[in-house]
C-alpha cells in the first residue's frame, strides 16, 4: 500500500472538483485520483500511489540525476 | 525476485545500470578519505530498505558504511486498538475496508480473534481494496450496509482520502478511520530522543517528499546538521544518495539535496497539501510500540465530523503500549535500534505467512523485507 509506482495515463475526465484517470500500471488498469495540479494527460508517466496520482514523472529531469552524478564525480576526482 | 542469491542478483543490477560501478568505486573512494570515520546512513522508507536489502546494497557498502532501516512502515506503527476496534465492528455485521497490507496487523497482546483476517475467518466482515476510491464505490453498490475504511498511511495516501471527503463524494454509509502518521515528526523525534541511534546521515523519503515537498527535510540540515538526500527508488538512486551523503561528509558540509528531480519539487504538491490541510488536522499521536510522538497523527477536521468512524464508533488509541507483543521487537527496528535478526522471533515464530509482530505484516516492514529477502542477508551477515 505504501508504494509508489511509475503508470502511464490512458484515459481522464471529471466529475464535479475532482479529476479521475485511467492509468496503466504495467499492463494492469486501474481508476485514480489525480490528486495533482500539475499538467497530466493522456500519456503522461506519473507516480500512483494508493489509488492517487501524486505527481507527474518529468522525462527531462531525468537528466538532472546524471547531472548529479557526473558533478559528484567531476568534483570527487578533481 | 527474492531468493535469488547476491551474486545474481548483483550481476542483474550492474547490466542493468551500467555506471554502477562507478559510482560504487566513488563511494568506496569517499570512504577511505573519511579515514576510519564511520557514517551510518538511516533509509527512512520501507521501499527504500527494500531496494537496499533485494539488490543486496549493503554487501558493496566500504565496511566504514552501515546502512540502517528507519521507521518508514505506517502500518507497522499503527496502534493495535484501531485493529481492536475494527475486529469488534466486522463481528457485529458493519464492513471494514482495509489495505491489503493490514489485513494480518495483529490487535493488541491477548486479542481474539487477532486480526481483521481472522474475523473474516469467522464470518466477520472485512473486504480488503486497493483504494479508498475502490471502497467508495464498493459502499455505493453495497448501499444497505454500513461500512468503514481504515485509512493507514503517511503523506503519500492522505489526499487518498482527502480529495473524495473535501468534495463530499462519499456514501453516507460510508466512514473513516484515520491512522495516519506525519514522516518529519517522527524524524525529529527520533533525533531528539533515541539518542543510543546515532545518524550521520539520511536518504529522505521520495514519494512522502514529492506531497510535502523537499523543503520540509530543511530542518534535519537546521537543527541537526545531518546531510540529508531525497531519493528514488533505483538501486542507482540509492547509491547516488549514498554518494551525496559522503560527499557532504568529506567536504564537512551537510546539506539538503534532491537526487529524486523527475518526481519531487522543492514545494512538492501544493494541491494535495492544501486539500489535506482543509481536511485534517495535526495531533499529538500513538506510535506503536514508540509512544507519542508530537504532531505526528492526523484526525478529521470538526466539520468532516459525519464521516469520522472514530467518533461513531469510539474507537481511539491508547498510548499504553498494550499493542506490543510479548518477545516482539518491532518497535526497536523501526527506530533502528535493532536488526530484525537480533529478534530471536524472527523467522522462527514469525515468518511471512504466519506474522507474527506488525513489522512482519506489512511488505514496508523491515523484518518482512529481510525475510523475503534471506539470501542477500545470509550472505551478508
Ligand atoms: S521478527 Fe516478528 S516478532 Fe520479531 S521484531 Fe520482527 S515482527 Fe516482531
Amino acid at each position: 500500500m505504501c508504494l509508489g509506482v511509475p503508470a502511464k495515463i490512458v484515459r481522464k475526465w471529471g466529475e464535479g472538483a475532482i479529476t479521475y484517470a485511467e492509468v496503466d500500471l504495467g499492463g494492469v488498469t486501474k481508476e485514480v485520483i489525480v490528486a495533482t495540479d500539475e499538467e497530466v494527460g493522456v500519456g503522461d508517466y506519473v507516480i500512483v500511489h494508493a489509488g492517487i496520482v501524486i505527481s507527474k514523472i518529468s522525462e527531462d529531469e531525468l537528466e538532472e540525476t546524471l547531472k548529479l552524478y557526473k558533478e559528484l564525480s567531476l568534483e570527487e576526482t578533481s | 525476485m527474492s531468493g535469488m542469491d547476491l551474486k545474481t542478483r548483483l550481476r542483474e543490477l550492474f547490466v542493468k545500470n551500467p555506471e554502477t560501478p562507478e559510482i560504487v568505486r566513488l563511494i568506496k573512494e569517499l570512504a577511505r578519505r573519511l579515514g576510519g570515520e564511520v557514517v551510518k546512513i538511516m533509509d527512512f522508507c520501507g521501499t527504500h530498505e527494500w531496494t537496499i536489502t533485494s539488490y543486496g546494497l549493503r554487501s558493496l557498502m566500504p565496511e566504514n558504511v552501515e546502512l540502517i532501516a528507519g521507521p518508514g512502515c505506517p502500518v507497522c506503527v499503527t496502534p493495535g486498538h484501531y485493529v481492536e476496534g475494527l475486529v469488534k465492528l466486522a463481528l457485529e455485521g458493519v464492513n471494514v475496508f482495509t489495505y491489503g497490507d493490514a489485513f494480518k496487523l495483529p490487535s493488541v497482546k491477548g486479542a481474539k480473534p487477532r486480526s481483521l483476517a481472522e474475523a473474516k475467518m469467522l464470518g466477520g466482515k472485512v473486504t480488503v481494496v486497493y483504494s479508498f476510491l475502490d471502497a467508495i464505490k464498493e459502499a455505493g453498490r453495497r448501499g444497505s450496509e454500513e461500512h468503514v475504511f481504515f485509512a493507514v498511511g503517511f503523506e503519500t495516501t492522505m489526499p487518498a482520502v482527502a480529495e473524495p471527503v473535501y468534495n463530499m463524494a462519499i456514501p453516507k454509509n460510508l466512514t473513516i478511520l484515520s491512522a495516519h502518521r506525519l514522516t518529519p515528526p517522527i524524524m525529529r523525534y527520533l533525533l531528539e530522543n533515541v539518542r543510543e541511534v546515532r545518524v550521520d546521515g539520511i536518504i529522505a523519503p521520495g514519494h512522502v517528499s514529492a506531497v510535502i515537498g523537499y523543503k520540509e527535510w530543511e530542518f534535519l540540515v537546521r537543527d541537526f546538521n545531518i546531510p540529508t538526500v531525497v531519493s528514488g527508488f533505483e538501486p542507482v538512486d540509492v547509491l547516488l544518495a549514498i554518494l551525496a551523503v559522503l560527499k557532504c561528509k568529506v567536504e564537512g558540509k551537510p546539506s539538503l539535496i534532491n537526487e529524486y528531480v523527475r518526481v519531487v519539487k522543492p514545494d512538492g504538491n501544493l494541491r494535495a497539501k492544501k486539500i489535506i490541510n482543509e481536511v485534517f488536522k495535526t495531533v499529538d499521536s500513538y506510535w506503536r510500540g514508540i509512544g507519542v510522538v508530537p504532531s505526528s497523527g492526523a484526525l478529521l477536521r470538526e466539520r468532516f465530523a459525519d464521516f469520522d468512524a472514530s467518533l461513531r464508533y469510539g474507537i481511539v488509541e491508547r498510548p499504553d503500549f498494550s499493542d506490543v507483543l510479548p518477545g516482539c521487537r518491532c518497535g526497536e527496528v523501526t527506530l533502528g535500534k535493532v536488526k530484525p535478526t537480533s529478534c530471536p522471533l524472527f523467522m522462527k515464530a514469525c515468518t511471512p505467512e504466519n506474522p507474527y509482530g506488525p513489522c512482519m505484516v506489512s511488505s514496508e516492514g523491515t523484518c518482512r523485507i529481510w525475510a523475503e529477502n534471506l539470501h542477500t542477508i545470509l550472505t551478508e551477515l
